[in-house]
């Protein structure tokens, strides 16, 4: 079982990783296919005796919980509604989150004018498509969606986050029409019939009770042929180095507790389950924090935050 | 009223005046008056429909001079601005007047010189061919020296392998060409309002949030707008904007209300602006360093240039009240022998030629012998003075507010820079917000304008530091430093590369002139 699913694996990074280039110039022009694959392989092979412990210590079956809510993790959801008040303080506890926003935008745009065959030049390349923000949070990410031309639809499991992001986004007609509402992707499968065009879920997976589950509530949301966009935190010595300890202690960006590191994806271990799902991971990229300048960019290092773009084959 | 407003509709161009102001202020009264028995959804709807048509923007440039203009034309030309709402504020009659040029009309005495960057900015947002179908006048040589006779510099834009050093543009041609740039693509998106700013307030609640209807006051939804800033407006309408811009000049009302702190000093020097004939025809910017500043003559036409002279206090209030012929004499006087003799290389060739680090190999190859200027005839416009000031706003942008131009910076006219800068900042302010567009962010967030200060500070701090740097080393009588002066002079004119470099920095191609 574990040979094969390295095996599968290593075929699926060959074959469907396509490196990731950027119309905005954001990206080192120096990635090839191979970089990518090498990267990611490079981290296959070293974790090699243990993905399926590994990948299983993340994704235990947690069927003391009721269906519809399989993957909310209590103790994660509290840490968010604590800090509910501040999604919109840009110097609040969400600070990294508002400062990488352009970059992942940036990667999103891109991939899914190339995806739906849209002009990137358009001010409103979405318009007429459909997208559900998945952990929304205070909408950081679906206004800038709804700016550009797309039907939203955004959820959280946190009411909190849902009422704070409402309001935020009413003031302006462009991100007023967001239909934002306080329920998990299990519940929206469950309830109701709704498919989007592209299910984007950032920075949320990390703190999902289980990701396998997750994923699948994903896929049951996506439309065939659609698009699905994930970032998370790597699972690496220095995932655990930055985004924790830097994060949380030194900088004090993010109030301490905030993330475990043990529940943290590796891309390999994500792009596993996402392939569980019918999803095929496309393309990768890192996002590298600049102290300097305090920006984020687009690069091939996956050791820390990545974001992939995957579509739903047409089953 | 509706058909003066269609009327203005079928020009293609809207111009938004109290008028149409004055209807939302009706349309808001009246609802309150016969809808006591409807819906609080009808009254919602018939307002914001009335409302987010008339008098709400994506962006409110204050000041339509040539800088707010520029900036209007390059968000109204590229792809991801195009679509946005720009109004520009300004009372400026000039703005509705689109009378035809004419090439037989005296050249206007205010003028810039403008740089390879502005023309290719112009190129790119469609307004050069309007600047060509008028009056340019592009200079292929530059001459800089003092009265001590002792140096000069000589600057042939062949020696650099580019065709021209510098353009000359009226003013008023600069102004109408991006007036009509903006025309031709506007849409009912764009507006001019002519009036004045008068008052502003950057956390307004937006003008069709819960909390405009009777009975929902909610303080949340106040807490959470400041979503777009309100400008009060001298013709007592208001508009609402996400972001305001001020191109509203050195004595910025923008950066006054938003608080904006500047730093700077005034020199105690005026400067004279004209235009004088002559015989011969001109190719050359003349500048000539006199002990209280330097006198420059432009060309702006075959037989007319400009002249721009700084002078002292006295000195200006003098030569403003003397005679035309006395103030052409006393031109002739200032460009040619007065002061002091022309230059005479020799003597200082002995000593640059015995340092060979300061003059480098190739140097003399480039050499260009001194010329005498020629001379004028007869002072065709009114002579303007006006003090000089360099000033610089310590931050560019807060939320919803951003400063461009002049409003953000002046300097000394002495490098022909001022406007130039300000355009740098038109583009550079349009492309920052054609970014934020792609990543959906809204274009007032400080984000967004804070990359644009980081931009264009550095650039203008550089240039600003230079030309003080310049004005302070040739406008004080230094005595025997004189010698190390003219000393620099002949460096400048020796040395290629360094002058290669100071070239394309005054030409705008943003290079650290002395440290390549
Ligand atoms: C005599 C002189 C000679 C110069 N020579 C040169 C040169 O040779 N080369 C060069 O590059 N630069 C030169 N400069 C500098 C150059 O003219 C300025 O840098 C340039 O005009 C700045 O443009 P601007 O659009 O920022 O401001 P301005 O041209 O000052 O325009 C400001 C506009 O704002 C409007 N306004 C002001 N207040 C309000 C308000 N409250 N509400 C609404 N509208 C308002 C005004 O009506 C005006 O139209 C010279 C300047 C002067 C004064
Ligand atoms: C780090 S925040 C990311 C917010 C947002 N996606 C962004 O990137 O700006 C994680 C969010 O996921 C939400 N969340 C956590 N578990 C969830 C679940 N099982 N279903 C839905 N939302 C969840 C939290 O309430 C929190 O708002």
């Amino acid at each position: 079982m574990a040979i094969r699913t390295i095996h599968h694996l290593r075929h699926h990074l060959i074959h469907h990783l396509k490196p990731y280039h950027h119309s905005c110039l954001l990206l080192n022009s120096s990635v090839t296919p191979q970089t990518t694959a090498s990267v990611l392989w490079r981290s296959v092979s070293h974790s090699s005796s243990i993905p399926e412990t590994g990948v299983g210590s993340n994704l235990k079956d947690s069927s003391s919980k009721s269906l519809s809510n399989s993957s909310l993790n209590q103790t994660e959801v509290a840490k968010f509604a604590a800090i509910a008040e501040t999604w919109w303080d840009y110097e609040g506890p969400f600070k990294p989150l508002h400062l990488m926003n352009p970059t992942r935008v940036s990667f999103i745009r891109s991939t899914l004018c190339r995806h739906f065959r849209r002009d990137p030049l358009c001010h409103q390349p979405f318009e007429g498509l459909k997208f559900i923000d998945v952990g929304c949070g205070g909408g950081i990410l679906s206004e800038p969606l709804a700016r550009m031309g797309a039907t939203m639809t955004a959820i959280d499991a946190v009411d909190k986050n849902i009422q704070i992001a409402r309001l935020h986004a009413e003031t302006d007609p462009l991100t007023s029409s967001i239909e934002y509402s306080c329920t998990t992707a299990e519940q929206m499968v469950e309830e109701q019939q709704k498919k989007f065009d592209a299910v984007i879920s950032l920075e949320v997976i990390e703190h999902v009770a289980n990701p396998s589950e997750f994923c699948k509530s994903l896929a049951a949301l996506t439309v065939p042929n659609g698009a699905t966009i994930i970032s998370t935190i790597n699972r690496s010595v220095r995932s655990f180095a930055t985004a924790i300890i830097a994060a949380e202690y030194l900088l004090n960006w993010l109030p301490k507790g905030t993330h475990q590191w043990s529940s943290f994806l590796t891309p390999e271990e994500l792009v596993l389950i996402l392939n569980r799902a019918s999803i095929s991971v496309e393309e990768m990229a890192g996002f590298v924090y600049n102290p300097l300048s305090g920006e984020w960019t687009l690069s091939d290092d996956i050791s820390v935050n990545f974001i992939a773009f995957a579509t739903k084959s047409n089953k | 009223m509706r058909t003066a407003f269609l009327t203005l509709r079928n020009r293609r161009f809207v111009f938004s005046s109290g008028f149409i102001q004055n209807t939302v202020v009706r349309d808001r009264l009246l609802p309150r008056g016969f809808c006591s028995g409807s819906t609080g959804e009808e009254l919602r709807s018939s307002k914001s429909e009335s409302k987010t048509e008339v008098d709400e923007y994506d962006v409110a440039i204050v000041g339509g001079g040539m800088v707010g203009m520029a900036l209007a034309c390059a968000l109204s030309n590229m792809p991801l601005t195009k679509h946005l709402k720009v109004s520009i504020v300004d009372s400026n009659p000039a703005l509705l007047i689109t009378d035809s040029f004419k090439r037989s009309s005296i050249p206007d005495s205010r003028v810039s010189s403008v740089t390879p960057a502005t023309i290719s900015f112009f190129k790119e947002i469609g307004a050069w061919e309007y600047v060509q179908q008028q009056r340019h006048a592009f200079f292929s040589k530059m001459q800089v020296w003092d009265y001590t006779g002792l140096g000069y510099t000589r600057y042939n834009a062949k020696d650099i392998g580019i065709e021209n050093l510098g353009c000359v543009v009226e003013n008023k041609v600069l102004l109408h060409s991006l007036l009509s740039c903006f025309q031709s693509n506007a849409d009912l998106h764009k507006s001019i309002i002519p009036a004045r700013l008068s008052a502003m307030s950057l956390q307004s609640p937006a003008p069709y949030t819960k909390s405009d209807l009777p009975g929902t006051e909610d303080n949340n939804t106040r807490k959470h707008s400041g979503r777009l800033a309100k400008l009060d407006l001298s013709n007592d309408s208001s508009i609402y904007a996400k972001l305001v811009v001020g191109a509203d000049g050195g004595k910025s009302r923008v950066r006054e209300i938003a608080g904006l702190k500047t730093t700077g000093w005034s020199y105690s020097q005026n400067a004279i602006i004209c235009t004088v004939e002559h015989d011969v025809e001109n190719d050359c910017a003349w500048q000539r360093f006199l002990p209280s500043g330097p006198i420059a003559l432009l060309p702006i036409s075959e037989r007319f240039s400009n002249i721009v002279w700084t002078m002292s206090h006295d000195e200006c209030l003098e030569r403003n009240s003397m005679s035309p012929d006395d103030f052409i004499k006393s031109v002739n006087h200032a460009l040619d022998f007065g002061y002091g003799s022309h230059p005479h290389s020799s003597f200082i060739d002995k000593y640059i030629g015995k340092v060979s680090w300061f003059s480098g190999q190739s140097a003399y190859s480039v050499k260009e012998e001194f010329q005498v200027p020629l001379k004028v005839t007869r002072l065709v416009s009114e002579r303007m003075a006006f003090p000089l000031s360099l000033k610089h706003a310590r931050d560019y942008a807060l939320k919803r507010v951003v400063l461009i131009g002049d409003a953000a910076h002046t300097v000394h006219p002495l490098a022909g820079q001022g406007v130039n800068l300000g355009f740098g900042d038109a583009f550079s302010l349009s492309k920052v917000i054609a970014e934020g567009i792609s990543v959906g962010t809204d274009i007032g967030e400080l984000s967004v304008l804070k990359k644009y200060e980081m931009e264009r500070k550095r650039a203008n701090m550089t240039m600003m530091a230079i030309v003080d740097g310049f004005q302070k080393a040739f406008s004080v009588d230094l005595g025997p430093l004189n010698i190390i002066r003219a000393a620099g002079f002949h460096g400048a004119q020796y040395i290629t590369p360094l002058k290669k470099n100071i070239i394309s920095y005054a030409t705008g191609e943003q290079k650290w002139p002395f440290f390549t």
